[in-house]
């Protein structure tokens, strides 16, 4: 049988067994069917070895990180433990008046949720639209579990008269599907009137908005000076003798490998205003001893310790390209009558802008999603979205919220690496 | 050979996990850190010797996070867990913690049911508390050689207390301590924090210190921006300073005016694996003798009344602990207990609000 999936065993047979024209194997089979059966067969084997890193990558990243995007628009906490309800939204449009058949099916939906434990999560569901409902919910439903006699409209407004609120009912109308763009609009500082319009929340409530700004503006000018100071460190590292380039990388690459937090808790001893740095401005009589400068909880400790983290990221590729610049380009620019400053930008930048490109793309979207370092030294007007998120998965549990923002800053890095591609060129990019 | 191997592990897998069904060995999840290892010597340990049942203790820096994520996903590798006041109002209601039964508790040793010899708010359906802690106001002795602060009103008083202040980056705390320094006594700080004209007042009492305000958020950054005299006073957690105090001879000092009262609890995650053993602990570490033991590692106080009058010496052997406990009568006067119901309901509204606040001029 092996004779058959074997390409040139099967040309050396058609020679002799020509009968209808087509070309066949030994055993009288298609030749291109053979062939196409060799060809499948090896990239069967292929693609089984890269199995195990396929479901690897499914498992770990697409998977885990599908689920939880999924909960940015996808919220079942109302509309699966409050089905009758649910059903009555479904059944009457927005404008409609809670009737009997509505408080009913509400007074219905919360026994059955006291009952089973699942009162809690309706009432934090609600809760993310209409802050102090979560113990409306649950105070109910101690209540309603000791029984709950009709007509249930006085019965519950008897219970708390909240229950009317048009602003309540308006939330749970919103909640009663599962499917919802709420949490994108309160990602974006938007929310949903009573009447289903979308208005932009109170002004003192708004955040999100101006933190994503912030981040990418923070994140842009980060980048600027990781440029700055990373492009003459990359072209020393390239062009010094080996033996003092070598010196110079492990300058390079030592703060690299230390953690994260040894080097931003190194910031704040240098820069606070009892530091290291203050101090010695005291002692020279730069600055009197009451008129410390403020370096750190700020934005200007936040920008100074993520440049300092970041710069290995814009060095590291810049190296790596400008060893490839063969130097003779340059001097035959100068040999022509270039000026230096004309060579290097004429003549040797351009060379460099792979690398370029490649450092200021990891360090912007680093940047973007950094958290630690902003927590630790970014006091009020440091904090980054990242912040937010984190707080939101850890503090308030509300990871819908916390998924919609994490969605929209995916998104706009995507968007980003997109616009990179259509001006730059995505191949343009070289790591090393 | 390889399919021997095989086998042989699938039956180690199969009996490892049976074996694990029925007694144990259990892990319990803590905030680590001082506490956790206070919670080794207090009550795991001890549990081990008694009882024979491993006790594994597991550091994590977001206890509940971690059950909302193993009890939803199904894998749960924790059978109790610390957890908050708020958290556990939330996990309960939305049926992630097993309720307790408060008859499982061992009575005091004059015989009080344990029901009636728990601090308020300490039981709860599904969780019983470990200790109480505090966030309280404390400061640099030499900050202020002539006279001392003493109530939350000197806390906003830059004025006669100059320097800057430390506060907690998060609305919780730092708006009830607004309130208290605006006047507000301390039984009806959270009545005025539910009405929005309370939440202005508290907000514009934090106005008023604004630009000398340090905002920390991890634990132990407070201790550090006093010792570093980065700032005079600042809010922190009673155990870091005493912490700084007594092991490290920091001259710092406590403010109990306005001290915020919260306690940690005991709680067991829906489904776990080792339920009836979990609960076996639980009972075990609710003992008063135990409770007050725990003070011996950590300037905790026990959620039981009659644990504090049993309340000895640090582990050095010469510290008096009542003097730093929260629980202390004469430190618990004006104190403010942590509604945590409030903050379940209102957590993300005003953290939304609070950050705005920060980020504006």
């Amino acid at each position: 049988m092996a004779n058959a999936l074997d390409p040139h065993a099967a040309i050396a047979t058609t020679a002799t067994g020509l009968t209808d024209g087509a070309l066949r194997t030994a055993d009288g089979r298609p030749l291109v069917r053979a062939l196409a059966r060799s060809q499948s067969l090896a990239r069967r084997r292929a693609f089984l070895l890269v199995l195990p890193l396929l479901a690897f990558i499914l498992i770990t990243f697409v998977v885990p990180i599908g689920q939880m995007l999924q909960r940015s628009f996808y919220n079942d906490g109302f509309s699966a433990h409050m089905p009758q309800l649910s059903q009555w939204f479904a059944d009457n449009p927005r404008g409609v008046e809670p009737d009997d058949a509505a408080w009913t099916a509400l007074a219905t939906d919360l026994q059955a949720a006291a009952e089973g434990r699942t009162i809690g999560i309706v009432g934090t569901r609600i809760n993310y639209d209409v802050p102090g409902t979560r113990s409306l919910f649950t105070s109910t439903g101690r209540q309603v579990r000791r029984g709950l006699e009709p007509p249930y409209q006085a019965a519950l407004l008897d219970i708390n008269e909240d229950w009317g609120s048009p602003q309540l009912w308006s939330a749970m109308r919103n909640a009663a599907t599962p499917l919802t763009g709420n949490f994108y609009l309160a990602a974006v500082d938007r929310s949903r009137a009573d009447d289903g319009s979308i208005v932009q929340v109170e002004e003192r409530q708004q955040v999100y908005v101006m933190l994503f700004m912030r981040t990418f503006w923070l994140s842009l000018v980060i980048t600027a000076i990781t440029f700055i100071l990373g492009f003459p460190i990359a072209h020393l590292l390239a062009t010094l003798p080996m033996r003092k380039s070598n010196l110079l990388m492990i300058l390079v690459l030592l703060p690299f490998w230390t953690s994260l937090l040894v080097r931003t808790t190194s910031w704040m001893v240098l820069l606070q205003q009892q530091g290291v740095i203050n101090d010695v401005l005291v002692w020279l009589g730069v600055i009197g001893g009451s008129q410390r400068l403020q370096m750190i909880y700020n934005q200007t400790g936040t920008i100074i310790a993520m440049t300092h983290i970041l710069l290995p990221f814009m060095i590291l590729p810049l190296y790596s390209v400008m060893r490839t610049i063969n130097p003779s380009y340059v001097r035959a620019a100068r040999s022509l009558g270039a000026t230096s400053w004309t060579a290097f930008r004429r003549v040797y930048f351009p060379q460099t802008l792979p690398g370029l490109g490649a450092g200021a793309l990891l360090v912007f979207i680093l940047a973007v999603g950094y958290y630690i370092t902003p927590a630790l030294v970014g006091g009020s007007s440091g904090q980054l979205i990242s912040n937010m998120i984190a707080m939101h998965m850890t503090d308030t549990l509300n990871w819908s919220m916390a998924a919609a923002l994490a969605a929209l800053l995916l998104g706009a890095v995507l968007l980003l690496y997109w616009v990179y591609d259509r001006m730059v060129g995505i191949d343009n990019l070289k790591l090393g | 050979m390889t399919r021997r191997l095989i086998a042989g592990t699938a039956l180690a897998l199969i009996f490892g996990v049976a074996a694990q069904a029925q007694d144990g060995p259990i892990n319990i999840t803590t905030y680590g850190g001082a506490f956790g290892a206070a919670v080794n010597e207090a009550f795991v340990k001890p549990f081990t010797a008694e009882t024979g049942v491993q006790a594994t203790m597991v550091d994590n820096d977001n206890p509940p996070a971690t059950l909302k994520a193993q009890v939803e996903a199904g894998n749960i590798t924790s059978d109790v867990f610390d957890v908050e006041q708020s958290d556990v109002l939330r996990l309960c209601d939305e049926g992630l913690i097993e309720p307790i039964d408060p008859s499982i508790l061992p009575a005091a040793a004059d015989g009080t049911p344990a029901e009636d010899d728990y601090l308020p708010q300490a039981l709860h359906e599904c969780a019983t508390a470990i200790m109480v802690w505090s966030t309280v106001i404390a400061y640099n002795t030499e900050a202020f050689p002539d006279a001392a602060p003493t109530t939350v009103a000197d806390f906003f008083d830059t004025k006669t207390f100059p320097g800057k202040r430390g506060i907690i980056k998060r609305p919780k705390y730092a708006l009830e301590f607004a309130l208290l320094g605006d006047g507000v006594p301390a039984d009806e700080v959270y009545d005025v924090l539910s009405t929005p004209e309370g939440v202005d007042r508290a907000f514009a009492k934090l106005d008023s210190i604004k630009d000398q305000v340090v905002w920390w958020e991890a634990g132990a950054q407070a201790p550090q921006l006093l010792a570093d005299k980065e700032v005079s006073m600042t809010l922190a957690y009673n155990g870091r300073i005493f912490d700084a105090i007594v092991d490290e001879g920091k001259p710092f000092a406590f403010v109990w005016d306005g001290a915020n009262l919260d306690m940690d609890y005991w709680v067991v995650p829906m489904g776990a694996p080792n339920r009836d053993v979990a609960m076996q602990f639980i009972a075990f570490a609710s003992d008063p003798a135990r409770q007050a033991d725990l003070s011996k590692y950590i300037a905790y106080g026990p959620p039981r009344e009659s644990a504090s009058a049993s309340v000895g010496t640090y582990k050095d052997g010469t510290t008096e602990m009542a003097p730093y406990l929260p629980t202390t009568p004469e430190n618990a006067e004006r104190a403010v207990v942590n509604d945590a119901g409030f903050w379940a309901d209102h957590d993300t509204e005003l953290t939304e609000r609070f950050n705005s606040w920060l980020a504006g001029a």
